[in-house]
């Protein structure tokens, strides 16, 4: 079993608190849900766990099965085991998915023991059919042109190709129609196991429908405010965030006031 | 003003090169006309670019003897790895000054296609050189370097392709230069008659470092009505040149000239290329990539100047400026009054990838007409920090993510080179030259 553990985190972009002591621990085997309104930083402690050069962590640790994430570079990080899927992934002009895709396996890989072309090539034909993405995809160019859909279909199809041991999923299901997002939770479910953890932010219970979670937190403000099992979200669904900052006395006007 | 340099050569020499050479009298008298304007005339004046005290003008030896190639299998390994020796049915190879290899496939002779060095060509096709030779594409007496281009042409090729004659196989040539000394006054014409279709594809090789010589290279590409030719080029020639290369298209009604050009070369260059769209219909889709290091100067002026109603004209160009290197990209699309429904768009980026390093995108829309469409993007920036966050998230590490994105931004004319081998070539100066 791997772990990955928050401790107390705080992280600033730009000299602005964001993050205000976060703590949460990842078990593989365990799917984790983070809910939360706009803007509460839930992408902030997504950035952070992968090391966006613009997100400073000022305090806190986080820690991967004892090792200091923390002092890791981005690329280390991926390395370790950590995948993020973007809420806004990048486009990459020029550089064809299948070729991104192979310098990602090989990256992990010993010089010569690079993965064989007729076995990557295999591997990915199975996984994009699975995704039901079509074939073309690959030689496309890495997210340029994709639509919102295509693009998370991508980030799922580099999660199960690079096997991370922890996958975090920003809002892998906004923008999806409803085969899109069956297929994107088919292939998180396919991970599900052992060997996996997951952490994914998301708005809506929708998602969970499929993929049930073993855990739910609750994000506001910069903090993890509450946590539950997959009964939380169902009900978040149902009552939204109020009875929340009700019963833990969180005003509205917090981030205002700090502002001024 | 006017001033008189004094040239490599005299008029006296030129005249006797050309004797030498058998040509025939008319270009014997054009060559020592065009000498005696090259004294007269002032040097271009490349936008943003002072070329004032560039030496265009001294050599050494204006051409040099070379031994030429008997088989295929003397060809040196540089020249092999372009070129595929089995499949390649068209093939000219110019060793500096000599043209050394050339094979013609039957079917394209018995279709009337030429394809010859230029000196053959003045000699055995007097007619069309006539007709062709810098009267169309590009004129004698544009300025001091067209001129002297005219007067000391040494070696280059011809081709013509009848009228629709439509070869589905990319011609190809291979400028090896392996002795410094050499000089390259190159010219390349390119005839496409009336609905004719052609792939031509060039490379440039130098196979030393430092260069003692000149480069003059002045290209014309013809494309009669409904003709279609795709151009590509990779130019990887060494440092120490004072490279003018002007490769220059005129397209008639419905006719297409598209440009790939890989201009890889290490000298300071100005690189103009003009196309002409002449007829209604016409389009040109040009594209080229470059990557400036060193103590480079460059100079890359792109215009595409549209008569033709409804005429199309694409400019794309992206360089990558390293060390010291020193870079502008002028794009310029022309709408000509009368080019009614004619649409001009272009796009001009510059990676830079060091301190000292300079690139100036010069983006320029003349429109002369009112019915017609234009666009222009142009920037200038270093590596985006995003796109290496995302690559590197994913395991890849910032060096393997800068040579993908690097690679990336100069791959529209990598992709676009109908040539295995020389798409290969082009990879492989890219990494070199970014490394
Ligand atoms: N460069 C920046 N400067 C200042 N504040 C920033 C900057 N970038 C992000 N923020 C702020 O950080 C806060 C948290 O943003 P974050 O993206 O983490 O929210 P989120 O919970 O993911 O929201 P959403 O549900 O809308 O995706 C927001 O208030 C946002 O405006
Ligand atoms: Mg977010």
């Amino acid at each position: 079993m791997a772990t990955l553990e928050i401790k107390d985190l705080h992280v600033e972009i730009d000299g602005k608190e964001i993050l205000k002591g976060v703590n949460l621990t990842i078990n593989t085997n365990e799917i984790h849900a983070i809910m939360g309104p706009n803007g509460t930083g839930k992408s902030t402690l997504a950035s952070a766990i992968m090391g966006h050069p613009k997100y400073e962590v000022t305090s806190g640790e986080i820690i991967l099965d004892g090792e200091n994430v923390l002092e890791m570079e981005v690329d280390e990080r991926a390395q370790a085991g950590l995948f993020l899927a973007m809420q806004y992934p990048s486009e990459i002009p020029g550089v064809t998915n299948a070729d991104f895709l192979r310098s990602a396996i090989n990256a992990r890989r010993e010089e010569g023991q690079e993965i064989s072309l007729m076995k990557f090539i295999r591997e990915l034909d199975k996984t994009m059919e699975f995704l039901e993405m079509p074939e073309e995809m690959s030689q496309r160019y890495l997210n340029e042109g994709f639509s919102g859909g295509e693009k998370k279909r991508n980030e799922i199809l580099q999660m199960m190709m690079i096997k991370p041991t922890f996958g975090i999923l920003d809002e892998i299901d906004s923008g999806l129609d409803i085969d899109a997002l069956k297929v994107v939770s088919k292939g998180i479910n396919e991970m599900r196991g052992e060997g996996f953890g997951c952490l994914m932010i998301t708005h809506y219970q929708r998602l969970l429908n499929y993929i049930t979670p073993d855990h739910v937190h609750v994000m506001m403000q910069g903090k993890v405010v509450k946590s539950g099992g997959a009964e939380l979200a169902q009900r978040l669904e149902a009552e939204g965030y109020e009875w929340i900052k009700a019963e833990l006395g969180i005003q509205d006007t917090d981030v205002v006031t700090e502002e001024a | 003003m006017t001033v008189e340099t004094k040239l490599a050569l005299s008029v006296e020499e030129v005249r006797s090169f050309s004797q030498n050479n058998a040509e025939p009298a008319a270009f014997t008298d054009f060559r020592v006309n065009a000498m005696e304007k090259a004294a007269e005339l002032d040097l271009p004046k490349p936008d943003r670019t002072n070329i004032k005290k560039w030496n265009f003008i001294d050599f050494a030896n204006h051409t040099v003897e070379s031994a030429p190639f008997a088989s295929l299998e003397e060809l040196p390994e540089e020249v092999k790895a372009v070129v595929d020796t089995e499949k390649q049915e068209n093939l000219y190879i110019q060793r500096n000054n000599t043209p050394a290899f050339v094979k013609v496939s039957e079917e394209l002779k018995n279709k009337g296609v030429i394809f010859t060095d230029i000196q053959t060509a003045i000699r055995d096709h007097k007619d069309l050189v006539e007709k062709y030779f810098m009267t169309t594409a590009v004129k004698v007496d544009e300025h001091k370097l067209t001129a002297y281009h005219a007067a000391l042409v040494n070696g280059g090729i011809f081709v013509y392709v009848p009228r629709n004659v439509v070869i589905e196989e990319p011609l190809q040539v291979v400028f090896l230069n392996d002795n410094a000394e050499a000089s390259l006054f190159n010219h390349v014409l390119l005839v496409a008659e009336e609905s004719s279709a052609v792939t031509y594809v060039e490379t440039y090789i130098s196979t030393f470092e430092e260069a003692k010589g000149q480069v003059n290279v002045v290209t014309e590409v013809i494309a009669k009505d409904n003709a279609q030719v795709t151009f590509g080029a990779v130019d990887n020639l060494a440092h120490g040149y004072t490279a003018y290369v002007n490769r220059r298209g005129h397209a008639q009604r419905d006719a297409k000239i598209d440009w790939a050009l890989g201009l890889m070369t290490n000298s300071d260059t100005i690189y103009e290329n003009t196309t002409n769209l002449i007829g209604d219909n016409s389009t040109s889709d040009f594209k080229m990539v470059t990557v400036g290091s060193g103590d480079q100067k460059l100079n890359f002026t792109t215009l595409i100047r549209q008569w033709g109603k409804n005429s199309d004209g694409q400019i794309l160009k992206h360089g990558v400026m390293k060390d010291k290197a020193q870079s502008i990209f002028n794009g310029i699309g022309h709408i000509m009054h009368g080019g009614t429904k004619a649409n001009a768009e272009q796009e001009s980026r510059v990676l830079m990838l060091s301190e000292g390093a300079r690139g100036d995108a010069n983006p320029i829309l003349l429109i002369d007409e009112d019915d017609v469409t234009a666009g222009h993007a142009a920037s200038v920036g270093r590596v985006d920090p995003t796109q290496l966050y995302y690559l590197m998230s994913r395991g890849i590490s910032k060096q393997e993510a800068e040579r993908l994105v690097i690679h990336g931004f100069l791959a529209p004319v990598v992709a676009q080179l109908p040539i295995e081998g020389v798409k290969k070539q082009l990879t492989e100066v890219i990494e070199r030259k970014v490394r």
